[in-house]
């Protein structure tokens, strides 16, 4: 996991990351007196997942398509990996950059495994590892490849269209992906389904991400380190997502935070941090008389009745069985939510809050059952985790009030020699 | 003599007259997609140029066909070389204007998305932009079809093969017992034609439009 470098392409397994450099990155369009781009330099490093948020028309989108050069910069450099691609064939250099766009960008007439099959077919690979590819890429972001491969764009929901996208940017395994604000058009629950699959999929692939997004609690959730960029892509503040949440360096980012912030800290920690409990379970496959037997031994008076996949299917209480004169069909609550293991906390507090029994079934990759999170856990850790953070707030605090005393001094300091500056500070 | 006898008599004229009809019109709108679409891809991009191309041919279409034959006669001499020319003139307008606007109307997104993930400007044009200009397209095509077939009746004009000759024979005998027969038969024939292509462009339809972005 530490070191995907070694790993060859040739065996399945993927191209890791590469580091982008931007450096003085500028944009200027005819016309205007004012760039839409200033002189952006930022160094972007290798598998990690770096998010440009800021407000619409800030150009966010513009550095980003800067990158692969969708949009020609009119100066400055970009270097991928140890390569200066600012003036390579554009083309070649798209074919290396995964690109996933808003609203899929799917192309209509073809399936599926068409569209998929695109770069890796022009990049020259052979007929047969497309179509493995193909078949392994569709896999890989949820979708099963022999209902979906021959299907048409139209003939499918958004989410999936989108998930078809990523599976299409990712086909010939580019060390970088640039996505532009990909999940803006999908409605909140698929954008959160599609936002915990694409931190799942990182966690597997290790990839350069650069994800431009305009909802902060997007970029929360998914970045490793936030740019937040106002006008002319002016960098206020790149950082992690707790700094910023915790220390934003000034109004303009502590605007966009907004409000809320100590709730956003859930947004923050993964189920995969805490604690996940085992329970009892049952598979559908299981003799009725077996689930009998383990519905009276078991020291909990509940079991949890998997399908066949494995996947979490049904809650069953002792009686249950009784009550439903021993059809499984007709025994049970059914689960009606459960949480990835890169699900945020706050999606796991939602769901065990939602349950009347105050558990949630912790689901894998592909949707088998793992664990259980409970109200325990949960509160044990948020204690923690507010703790550890009133103790940051504190620190930051004394920092805070060091440096104003400070500026205070210098200020009238300042005062002094040069008595008719107007109070134009409105200091927050 | 009756119609019908008359088509009894004068049948293996007429089928040979019918073949060579849709033989010239089907040539024709071959040359014209091939001149149109190429035309459409040359100036779609450029406001200025799409629009001088469209009206270019729109003009075309303004000029009475008997009038262009005539004029090409003294230029190409009599037969096939003027019909074809005036046909393929002719039948430009529609592929034109359909072929600009369906390439025009292709989604920027889409074209977005395939510069992004890295297809080249003619990739882009053959493998995203045609395709799925090719339903307008198609249509431009039918209707230019229509068009052509009652335009080649009047190639008979310059001698050209056809229709139109049994037409013009029959006007040209105005009066006489078959030249009414003459007339309808050949009119009933162009129009039998024109309903024949329309179908074979649906199965065409079919054929070549993906299921994807098929309405």
């Amino acid at each position: 996991m530490s070191e995907p470098s070694d790993r060859s392409p040739a065996s399945g397994a993927s191209v890791a990351g590469a580091t982008i450099q931007l450096e003085n990155l500028t944009k200027r369009y005819p016309g205007s007196a004012e760039p839409a781009v200033d002189s952006v330099s930022m160094e972007i490093k290798a598998g990690e997942t770096v998010v440009f948020v800021g407000p619409s028309g800030c150009g966010k989108s513009t550095t980003l398509k800067m990158i692969n050069r969708l949009i020609e910069p009119t100066s400055g450099r970009i270097r991928i990996g140890d390569e200066d691609v600012t003036d390579m064939d554009p083309v070649k250099l798209r074919r290396k950059i995964g690109y996933a766009i808003q609203s899929s960008g799917l192309f209509p007439h073809m399936t599926v495994a068409e569209n998929v099959a695109l770069v890796p077919k022009m990049v020259g690979w052979s007929k047969s590892r497309v179509k493995d590819r193909v078949e392994e890429m569709l896999d890989l972001v949820g979708l099963d490849p022999r209902e979906f491969h021959g299907r048409y764009p139209r003939q499918l929901s958004g989410g999936q269209q989108q998930r078809v996208g990523v599976a299409r940017a990712l086909a010939a395994d580019p060390p970088v992906l640039l996505m532009d604000e990909p999940f803006g058009a999908v409605d909140p629950i698929t954008r959160d389904h599609l936002q915990d699959e694409l931190i799942r999929l990182q966690h597997e692939l290790h990839k350069t991400i650069v994800f431009v997004t305009h909802d902060f609690d997007e970029a929360i959730k998914l970045g490793d380190r936030i740019a937040v960029l106002r006008e002319h892509s002016h960098i206020a503040q790149f950082d992690t997502p707790e700094a910023i949440l915790t220390n934003p360096t000034d109004d303009f980012v502590s605007g966009f935070v907004g409000a809320g912030a100590a709730l956003k800290r859930l947004n923050l920690t993964r189920v995969r941090d805490v604690g996940i409990a085992e329970f009892p379970t049952v598979t559908v496959d299981d003799p009725l008389q077996a689930i009998f037997d383990r519905l009276r031994d078991a020291t909990t008076n509940e079991l949890l009745l998997l399908d066949k996949r494995g996947r979490p299917y049904k809650w069953l209480r002792r009686g249950d069985l009784m009550r439903a004169k021993g059809s499984l069909a007709r025994a049970g609550t059914l689960v009606h939510d459960t949480v990835t293991r890169d699900a945020t906390l706050r999606d796991a507090l939602e769901a065990v809050l939602t349950d009347s029994g105050g558990r949630v079934a912790v689901t894998g990759r592909r949707g088998e059952f793992i664990g259980v999170v409970d109200m325990e856990t949960l509160m044990n850790s948020v204690h923690e985790m507010l703790e550890a953070d009133r103790l940051t707030a504190i620190e930051h605090r004394h920092e805070l009030e060091e440096l104003r005393r400070q500026q205070t001094r210098l200020e009238q300091e300042g005062a002094e020699a040069a008595p008719p500056e107007g109070p134009k500070r409105a200091d927050a | 003599m009756s119609f019908w006898s008359y088509l009894g008599n004068r049948h293996q004229q007429l089928l040979t007259d019918a073949f060579q009809h849709a033989s010239a019109v089907f040539q024709c709108m071959v040359l014209a997609t091939v001149i149109g679409v190429v035309l459409g891809v040359l100036t779609y991009r450029s406001e200025w140029a799409g629009n001088l191309a469209v009206t270019a041919t729109s003009t075309i279409l303004t000029i009475p066909s008997l009038a262009l034959i005539g004029l090409l006669i003294p230029v190409l001499g009599l037969g096939v070389p003027p019909t074809v020319t005036a046909l393929t003139l002719y039948g430009l307008l529609p592929i034109v204007r359909n072929a600009i606007v369906g390439l025009r109307g292709v989604d920027p997104t889409l074209v977005d998305a395939a510069k992004g993930i890295g297809m080249s400007r003619f990739a882009r044009l053959a493998k995203v932009e045609l395709p799925l200009a090719w339903p307008p397209i198609l249509t431009g095509i039918r209707v230019s079809t229509q068009m052509l077939m009652g335009i080649a009746a009047i190639a008979a004009y310059a001698s050209g093969p056809g229709l139109g000759n049994e037409i013009f024979r029959g006007i040209a005998s105005l009066g006489s017992a078959n030249a009414l027969n003459q007339v309808l038969a050949g009119t009933l024939g162009i129009v039998v034609l024109a309903l024949l292509f329309d179908a074979a462009y649906i199965v065409v339809g079919r054929m070549t439009i993906p299921r994807g972005i098929r309405v």
